[in-house]
C-alpha cells in the first residue's frame, strides 16, 4: 500500500448527475405546487387589503357590528382553545394511559370531527337543540339558548376542533418514556403530582401547538356557525360570516366590497400566520404531528 | 461467481467541518475477505459507502476490477451491500425480498426463483421463504440480507458492521455464516467492523482506521504482532501501557526496563505496550526481569489474571495459566519479564490515542478495546 | 384482646375511583358534544322515512349538487395526492434552510378562514383580478364556475396527505431505499417498489381525509360559486339553500349522505390498515 500521486479532485457536478437532477426536480416541483397554491394567493389577499394602506381596514372596522364581529371572533376562539385544550389532553392521556372496554371505539369517535363536514355539524346542532327539537325546547324553557346564540357558536367550535388537540398530544405521550414516571412514583409522588410535574412539562409544547390550532381554525370556522348562529350582528356575528357578507352587498348591507373583506381577512390572516408559524417551532421540538 | 480486485486511492470526505475520511487508500485482492476496523467514528463505514457509491468523496477514486467507479451511480455498480440493521423490504416476503435485486433486473420468472431457491439453501433458510421479515429473528434477518446481496451475483460483496446489531452468541453463529459464504463462492468481501475479534478470525487482511486514516494494513498475524503504530498496539488485542524513558535502546522505567526502543534516541520518552500473556512471573531477580508486587489475583477458569504494580507506580497486568503462577498470590512481591514489547516514542503515542495512565482492560473483563 | 389500628386509606382504590371518575367525564364530554348532536341528524333524516330518502336522492338539483362535489372531490384528491407525496418526499428526505418555513406554509390552509380563502380564488381571477385577463382572453371562466370552486378546494385540502405521509416517512428512514439501490434498482423503480408500499396506509388515511375534507367545504366554494343553483352548486351549498327555502328534510338527508360517507370512508381505512398490520406481523 502506498500513496500514489495521482489523486484529483473530482468536481461534485459530475458525480451521479442523475441523483442530483432527481433531487432538484422533485424540490422545484415541490415548490412550484406550493408557490402557485399557496404564495400567491396569500399575496393577493394582502396586496389587496393594503393596497390603500389602512384606509380599507379602517372602513371595514366601521361598518356595522364589524368590531364587535372580530372581539366575538377571538373570544369564542380562545374560549374553545382553552375548553378543548383541558379535555383534549384528557382524552388523549385517557387513550394512551388507560386501557378501558371501548376505548378503541371512543377514540374513533374523538376522530369523527374530521370527516363530517363543518356545515353538517352545524346542521347537527341546529337538529338537537333547535327551537323544533324535544331537547331544544326544553332547554329553552329553562332559559338556555343554543340556536341563535352564543352557546352555539361554541358548541360548534368545540365540535369541530376537539381532535385537534388530542391528536396533537397522543404520539408526545406515547412517546414518553414511562421510567420517569415510575421514578417519581417510588420516590413517593401521587398521580396527581406526578403528573403535573413531569407529564404535563413534556407534554406542555404539544398542548400549546394544538390549543394554537384550535385558536386559528376557531377564528376561521365558517360553515359550523353561518347555520347556528344566527349571524346577529353585534350578537353571534362572527368575523368569517362578516367577511362573506362584505362580499355579498346585495344581500346583506351598504357597505362592502373585496377591498374592505381583504383588509379584515388581512387581518385574520395575520393571526393565522403568527399562530402556525408559533406551531411550527413548537411541534418541531416535539414529536409527532397533530394527526395521528 | 469470482471476485474482482477493490482498490481506493486518496479518498477523502468531509461533513461540514468534520474531516471523517481522510486519505484513506488501499487494495483488496481478488476472493479475499478484507476487515475494516476501527473504533466508532473512525471513518470506516463511509469508507465503505463511498465504495458503494451511497456517498460521495470530495477527492480521490474507487476502483473494481480495474475500471473506476468513481462517478457511477449506485445502481450501476452492481455491488452487493449489507446493512447493519438488515434493510430488508418489511412488505415483501423473503423470497421476494432476496429476488429483488434479479426483478429490477428483469432476469425471468423461472431464473429468479431457481436463483433464490439456491441462495436461500446456502443460508439456510430455506423453509422461510413466504415469511415477512418481522416474523424472524436478526440473525435470521441478516442471513436473508445476504442472500438478497448475493442473488445477483455481485463481484464485490460490502458488510456495513453486519453483525453490529446481534447479540453475542448469534454473532459468532453469523461470523461462521460468512466465512462459509465467502469459502463457497469467493466473492471478495470487504466488510467494516469494531469488533477486533471479528478482524482477526475472518480477515485475511486487515486495515485499521483511526480518526479517518489508515493506520495498518496487515494481515491478522502483522496486525496482532506486529503493530505498525501505537494505536493498532492498542486497539488491536488487550495490551499494557508502560511509559518511560529510553537509554541504550531499553525503556527504562523506574528500576524496570524492557528492550526493544531500537529506533528511538536515548533520553525520549517512549510507550511499551505489552500483552497480558506476554508478562511472566519469575521469583529469582535476572537480567532483565525487574520487582513487582502482586496486588491481586483473580481466577478466570483456566488462566489467571494478576494486578501487579511496579516500583514507580505504574500498573501491569497479567494474564497466565494457572499452572505457571501456582501459589502466587496477592500480598507477594515478585519480579516480572516482559516479551514482545512494542515500543514507540511518547509523541506518537499520545497524538494517536487518548492518553491514559491506566493499563487498558485486558481481554475478558470487556469485549472491544479502545471503544 | 388486641385492637386492630385504623388503616390508612388504601390508595390504590382511591386512585381507581379517580380514574374512574376522568374516563366518566370524558365520555360525558364526547357524548353531549359529537355523539348526541350525530344522533339527533340521523334520526331527523330518516324521520320521513326511506321513501323520502329515495324521493330526495331522485330530485334533479340534488343529484347535480352530488355530482359536482363529486368532480370537485376527485380532481382535488389526484391534485393534493400526487404532489403532497411529493411534497412529503422533500420535506422527510431533503435537507435545505427554510424548510420550517415551508413547513408552516403546508400548515396554513388549516389556519386560513375558508371565506378568506374565497376571496382570494376572487381577488386572483375575478374582475380585476391578477389572472384574470389572461383567462378572459381564453374564454375560460374561472369565478363562479366549476374551475375555482376546484381551485379553492385544493388550496383547503392540501396539509393532509403530506401531513400522514411526512411522519411515516420520517420513521421509516432511507436504508431500505439504499439497499435497493445497490441492489440496481432506478429511482422510479425504488419509488414504486419500496417507498410507496412502505407509506400506503398514512397516503390511505390522509387521502381520506381531504376528500372528506372536500366533500364538506362551504365557506370558500360560497364565495366563489355565485351559488347559481344546478349550475355551481354543491351539495354543502344545496344545504343552506335548503334550509334557507324550509326544505329542512332534504337537507337534512344531503347532510347526513355526506357525513356517512366521510365516515364510512375513514373508519374503512382505519379498519383495513388494523386489519393488515395484525395479519403477517
Amino acid at each position: 500500500m502506498q500513496a500514489t500521486a495521482t489523486t484529483r479532485p473530482i468536481s461534485r457536478a459530475r458525480l451521479r448527475p442523475g441523483a442530483a437532477i432527481g433531487r432538484y426536480s422533485l424540490r422545484g416541483v415541490a415548490f412550484l405546487y406550493l408557490g402557485l397554491f399557496i404564495l400567491i394567493p396569500v399575496a393577493a389577499v394582502l396586496q389587496a387589503g393594503f393596497s390603500n394602506g389602512l384606509d380599507d381596514l379602517r372602513a371595514a372596522l366601521n361598518s356595522f357590528g364589524a368590531r364587535n364581529a372580530i372581539e366575538l371572533t377571538l373570544v369564542m376562539a380562545a374560549l374553545t382553545a382553552v375548553i378543548n385544550g383541558v379535555f383534549g389532553t384528557l382524552l388523549a392521556y385517557i387513550f394512551v394511559r388507560m386501557p378501558f372496554p371501548g376505548r378503541d371505539l371512543l377514540s374513533t369517535i374523538v376522530d369523527l370531527p374530521f370527516a363530517v363536514p363543518t356545515l353538517v355539524a352545524g346542521v347537527m346542532l341546529v337538529a338537537l337543540y333547535g327551537p323544533n327539537s324535544t331537547v331544544g325546547g326544553w332547554l329553552a324553557d329553562h332559559g338556555i339558548h343554543v340556536i341563535f346564540a352564543r352557546l352555539g357558536i361554541l358548541l360548534a367550535l368545540l365540535f369541530v376542533t376537539l381532535p385537534l388537540v388530542v391528536r396533537a398530544v397522543q404520539p408526545v405521550l406515547l412517546e414518553l418514556d414511562l421510567a420517569e414516571e415510575e421514578a417519581a412514583r417510588v420516590l413517593g409522588a401521587g398521580s396527581w403530582t406526578t403528573f403535573r410535574k413531569i407529564v404535563l412539562p413534556a407534554l406542555r409544547p404539544a398542548i400549546t401547538a394544538g390549543a394554537l390550532l384550535v385558536f386559528a381554525r376557531s377564528m376561521g370556522e365558517f360553515g359550523a356557525i353561518v347555520f347556528v348562529s344566527g349571524n346577529i350582528p353585534n350578537q353571534t356575528l362572527t368575523a368569517p360570516v362578516l367577511i362573506s357578507q362584505l362580499l355579498n352587498p346585495t344581500n346583506y348591507g351598504s357597505s362592502g366590497g373585496p377591498a374592505e373583506a381583504a383588509a379584515v381577512s388581512s387581518l385574520l390572516f395575520g393571526f393565522s400566520f403568527v399562530v402556525v408559524l408559533v406551531t411550527e417551532r413548537l411541534s418541531s421540538r416535539s414529536s409527532g404531528w397533530f394527526f395521528s | 461467481m469470482a471476485g474482482a480486485t477493490i482498490k481506493v486511492q486518496g479518498l477523502t470526505k468531509s461533513f461540514g467541518s468534520f474531516r471523517a475520511v481522510d486519505d484513506v487508500s488501499f487494495e483488496a485482492a481478488e476472493g479475499t475477505i478484507t476487515a475494516l476496523l476501527g473504533p466508532s467514528g473512525s471513518g470506516k463505514s463511509t469508507v465503505l459507502r463511498m465504495i458503494a457509491g451511497l456517498e460521495q468523496p470530495d477527492t480521490g477514486s474507487v476502483w473494481v476490477a480495474g475500471e473506476e467507479l468513481t462517478g457511477a451511480s449506485v445502481q450501476d455498480r452492481r455491488l452487493g451491500f449489507v446493512f447493519q440493521h438488515y434493510a430488508l423490504f418489511r412488505h415483501m416476503t423473503v423470497r421476494r425480498n432476496v429476488a429483488f435485486g434479479l426483478s429490477v433486473r428483469r432476469v425471468d420468472k423461472a431464473a429468479q426463483r431457481e436463483r433464490v431457491d439456491e441462495l436461500l439453501e446456502l443460508v439456510g433458510l430455506a423453509p422461510f421463504g413466504d415469511r415477512y421479515p418481522d416474523q424472524l429473528s436478526g440473525g435470521q434477518r441478516q442471513r436473508v440480507a445476504l442472500a438478497r446481496a448475493l442473488a445477483p451475483r455481485p463481484s464485490v460483496l460490502l458488510l456495513d458492521e453486519p453483525f453490529g446489531a446481534l447479540d453475542a452468541r448469534v454473532r459468532q453463529e453469523l461470523r461462521g455464516w460468512l466465512d462459509h459464504l465467502h469459502r463457497e463462492l469467493g466473492v471478495t468481501s470487504l466488510f467494516v467492523t469494531h469488533d477486533q475479534e471479528e478482524a482477526l478470525e475472518l480477515a485475511n487482511e486487515i486495515v485499521v482506521m483511526n480518526h479517518g486514516k489508515v493506520e495498518q494494513v496487515g494481515s491478522a498475524d502483522d496486525i496482532y504482532n506486529r503493530p505498525a503504530a501505537p494505536f493498532v498496539a492498542a486497539f488491536v488485542g488487550s495490551s499494557n501501557v508502560l511509559k518511560g524513558v529510553v537509554w541504550e535502546r531499553h525503556v527504562h522505567f523506574g528500576h524496570s526496563i524492557v528492550a526493544g526502543a531500537h529506533a528511538i534516541p536515548d533520553g525520549e520518552e517512549a510507550v511499551a505496550y505489552i500483552r497480558p500473556h506476554d508478562v511472566q512471573i519469575t521469583e529469582d531477580p535476572g537480567e532483565r526481569s525487574f520487582p513487582v508486587a502482586v496486588e491481586r489475583r483473580i481466577d478466570m477458569g483456566w488462566t489467571s489474571k494478576l494486578h501487579l504494580r511496579l516500583e514507580d507506580g505504574q500498573p501491569l497486568v497479567a494474564q497466565l495459566p494457572n499452572e505457571e503462577i501456582n501459589g502466587v498470590a496477592a500480598g507477594q512481591n515478585l519480579f516480572a519479564n516482559l516479551r514482545n514489547p512494542k515500543v514507540f516514542p511518547r509523541s506518537r503515542a499520545d497524538e494517536a490515542a487518548p492518553a491514559s495512565d491506566e493499563a487498558v482492560p485486558v481481554a475478558g473483563e470487556s469485549s472491544s478495546v479502545g471503544g | 384482646m388486641t385492637t386492630v389500628p385504623a388503616r390508612p386509606s388504601h390508595p390504590r382504590s382511591r386512585e381507581r375511583l379517580i380514574r374512574g371518575a376522568l374516563i366518566a367525564t370524558a365520555l360525558v364530554y364526547v357524548l353531549v358534544l359529537l355523539v348526541a348532536p350525530l344522533a339527533g341528524i340521523v334520526y331527523y333524516a330518516l324521520k320521513a322515512g326511506l321513501g323520502e330518502i329515495g324521493t330526495t336522492y331522485n330530485q334533479p338539483d340534488i343529484r347535480h349538487a352530488f355530482y359536482l362535489t363529486g368532480i370537485i372531490m376527485i380532481v382535488t384528491v389526484i391534485v393534493t395526492s400526487v404532489f403532497g407525496v411529493i411534497v412529503a418526499l422533500v420535506l422527510a428526505r431533503d435537507n435545505f434552510r427554510g424548510k420550517a418555513l415551508v413547513s408552516a406554509f403546508v400548515d396554513l390552509p388549516l389556519a386560513v378562514s375558508p371565506v378568506i380563502v374565497g376571496l382570494m380564488a376572487v381577488l386572483l381571477f375575478g374582475r380585476g383580478g391578477w389572472f384574470e385577463p389572461f383567462f378572459a382572453a381564453q374564454g375560460i371562466q374561472i369565478v363562479y364556475a366549476l374551475p375555482s370552486m376546484i381551485l379553492v378546494t385544493i388550496f383547503i385540502a392540501i396539509p393532509f396527505v403530506i401531513r400522514e405521509v411526512v411522519p411515516v416517512l420520517e420513521e421509516l428512514g432511507t436504508e431500505e431505499e439504499q439497499a435497493a439501490w445497490t441492489l440496481g434498482a432506478s429511482r422510479w423503480q425504488t419509488f414504486r417498489r419500496v417507498t410507496l408500499p412502505n407509506i400506503r396506509w398514512g397516503l390511505l388515511y390522509g387521502i381520506a381525509l381531504s376528500a372528506a375534507r372536500s366533500i364538506g367545504e362551504v365557506g370558500a366554494v360560497l364565495i366563489v360559486s355565485g351559488s347559481l343553483q344546478g349550475q355551481t352548486e354543491t351539495a354543502t351549498l344545496y344545504i343552506l339553500r335548503a334550509f334557507d327555502q324550509y326544505q329542512d328534510q332534504q337537507g337534512y338527508i344531503v347532510a347526513l349522505t355526506l357525513a356517512a360517507f366521510s365516515i364510512v370512508l375513514l373508519i374503512g381505512i382505519e379498519t383495513l390498515k388494523r386489519r393488515s398490520t395484525r395479519r403477517a406481523r
